[in-house]
């Protein structure tokens, strides 16, 4: 089970990181949960086995601030979630603009969950059949 | 005046068995800025994993990869084990351990056939590759399958290794040890290929620790990390001990893969020695509640699941870090300064997999 975890607040999250890179610890990565109303943002850091993570909930529509100018291993993780969640990720040391994992015409944020239905996926677009094609 | 241009490196090269492109940025032949381009070959595999009940996700999650595809089953299977308090029999952890030391040799073979490959010395590729097989084919006696085993489930293993296979394994190992006697003299003391390993690529201890490097590329530059000292499965009743070197270069790199394949015959030995009698897995009922970061020693590093289950069979998340995600942070610091002649045994050395990474 997932243990030392300190749930903390967007405003403090520089703090937490820089006293974690302070105290030795070694960024591992992130993790980001689709909650409805919100993001789970999990921190993950190791220090000798040892694992601490950082959580934040993050409200839909606001701007995640990066620790990539803290530790520059989360740059990719970071452009990751912008791509596969559709959070803003403000001052990335390197920015993908939502273009490091997808490209042109992929779905808009395909590991947020659909939302709640009768089970038919909004974001699959299912091609209307060429001209002349029979029906079967 | 020096101009500068930028270069695609991928994502289709020779060198690359797995599309990435490095977009390089170059004076003359030097490279100042280097970045990765991903996203070749996603197949959105942590949402399909949310979608197939926690049980189906163990025969996908072994098809991460195609190279460590065992390990990909036991790390899910020890994190959900983990959730549901399922405690695997002892023979399941030495089973499991056997299987993996044996990928960890035909991957770090398999990588290193491919380095030779890249510096241009052919036969050593091939070499290297003919003995490959002959674990491979330990892999089909026991398995059935060469590299996709399908042999982990949750709460142990599908299949024994009987006492008349256990001696096949042991002297089919004793034989690819003497023919790697006498091929790796001349990856490890060969004038020309020390010309294109020695010094190329470095990462210094702090910047990898920094950079958050894993596996062979962190333990190349002089850091002890490798999980296998955590004691899963039965690491812990095998004397395990961890190969280090300091130089951070593509020499050590290599030199700590190499010193590796022998660390895991002998810890394949151990095991088959040490393997106790009893069953090979306990039923697991229920469905996994809570969330954990699953951590096991991948040829490639530390590999990293988080499972966040919801009581129902369906998983509320499940995520994958590759540690060549790790490392590719790590790559780009190796890149810059070096010579762009260099960039194909820089990138191979890191021992890139590229599906695992980007899932």
């Amino acid at each position: 089970m997932l243990t030392d975890v300190k749930e903390i607040e967007i405003e403090h999250l520089h703090k937490e990181v820089w006293q974690l890179k302070r105290d030795g610890y070694r960024f591992v990565t992130m993790t980001c949960t689709d909650l409805g109303d919100a993001h789970d943002i999990l921190y993950h850091f190791d220090l000798h086995y040892a694992l601490k993570h950082l959580r934040l909930k993050l409200p839909r529509g606001t701007a995640l601030p990066s620790i990539s100018s803290q530790f520059f291993a989360a740059v990719l993780v970071e452009n990751e979630m912008q791509d596969l969640f559709g959070i803003e990720v403000s001052g990335l040391a390197v920015d993908f603009k939502g273009r490091f994992m997808l490209s042109d015409g992929a779905p808009v944020a395909p590991l947020n969950k659909a939302p709640i239905g009768i089970g038919l996926d909004v974001r699959v677009k299912t091609p209307a059949p060429a001209e002349g094609v029979a029906q079967s | 005046m020096i101009r500068r241009n930028t270069i695609p490196f991928g994502p289709q090269h020779p060198v690359l068995p797995e599309p990435i492109q490095l977009r390089l940025v170059m004076e003359d032949e030097k490279i100042v800025e280097a970045l990765p381009a991903v996203g070749y070959v996603h197949r959105g595999l942590e949402k399909i994993a949310e979608k197939k009940d926690y049980i189906q996700d163990v025969y996908l999650v072994e098809r991460i990869c195609g190279i460590c595809s065992f390990m990909h089953s036991q790390n899910y299977c020890q994190g959900i084990e983990s959730l549901m308090n399922v405690s695997v029999p002892d023979r399941a952890r030495y089973l499991r351990v056997v299987w993996a030391e044996l990928h960890r040799i035909h991957s770090h073979l398999l990588i290193l056939g491919l380095a030779a490959d890249a510096f241009g010395f052919e036969n050593l590729f091939m070499r290297l590759w003919q003995i490959r097989e002959i674990i491979l084919d330990i892999m089909e006696k026991t398995a059935g399958g060469r590299v996709i085993l399908g042999v982990c489930t949750l709460g142990g293993v599908k299949r024994d290794i009987p006492p008349a296979l256990q001696d096949e394994i042991l002297r089919q190992l004793d034989e690819a040890e003497r023919q790697l006697s006498d091929v790796l003299p001349a990856l490890v003391n060969d004038y020309s290929v020390k010309q294109r390993l020695v010094g190329i690529g470095v990462l210094p201890k702090d910047k990898a620790y920094e950079l958050g490097a894993v596996g062979p590329v962190a333990r190349a530059s002089g850091l002890a990390m490798d999980l296998r000292e955590t004691c899963y499965a039965a690491y812990g009743d095998l004397d395990f001990k961890m190969v280090t070197e300091t130089a951070g270069d593509c020499y050590a790199r290599t030199l700590v893969r190499v010193k590796e394949l022998h660390t895991s015959a002998e810890l394949v030995r151990k095991a088959l020695k040490r393997m106790p009698e009893g069953p090979l897995s306990v039923p697991v009922k229920g469905n996994p509640t809570g969330e954990v970061l699953a951590r096991i020693e991948q040829p490639r590093g530390e590999l990293n699941f988080y499972i966040k289950g919801n009581a129902t069979r369906n998983l509320e998340r499940f995520r994958v870090r590759t540690p060549t995600f790790a490392n590719l942070p790590a790559l780009l610091h190796m890149l810059t300064g070096c010579q762009l002649a260099d960039v194909p045994v820089i990138a191979i050395c890191i021992d890139p997999c590229i599906s695992c990474t980007e899932r």
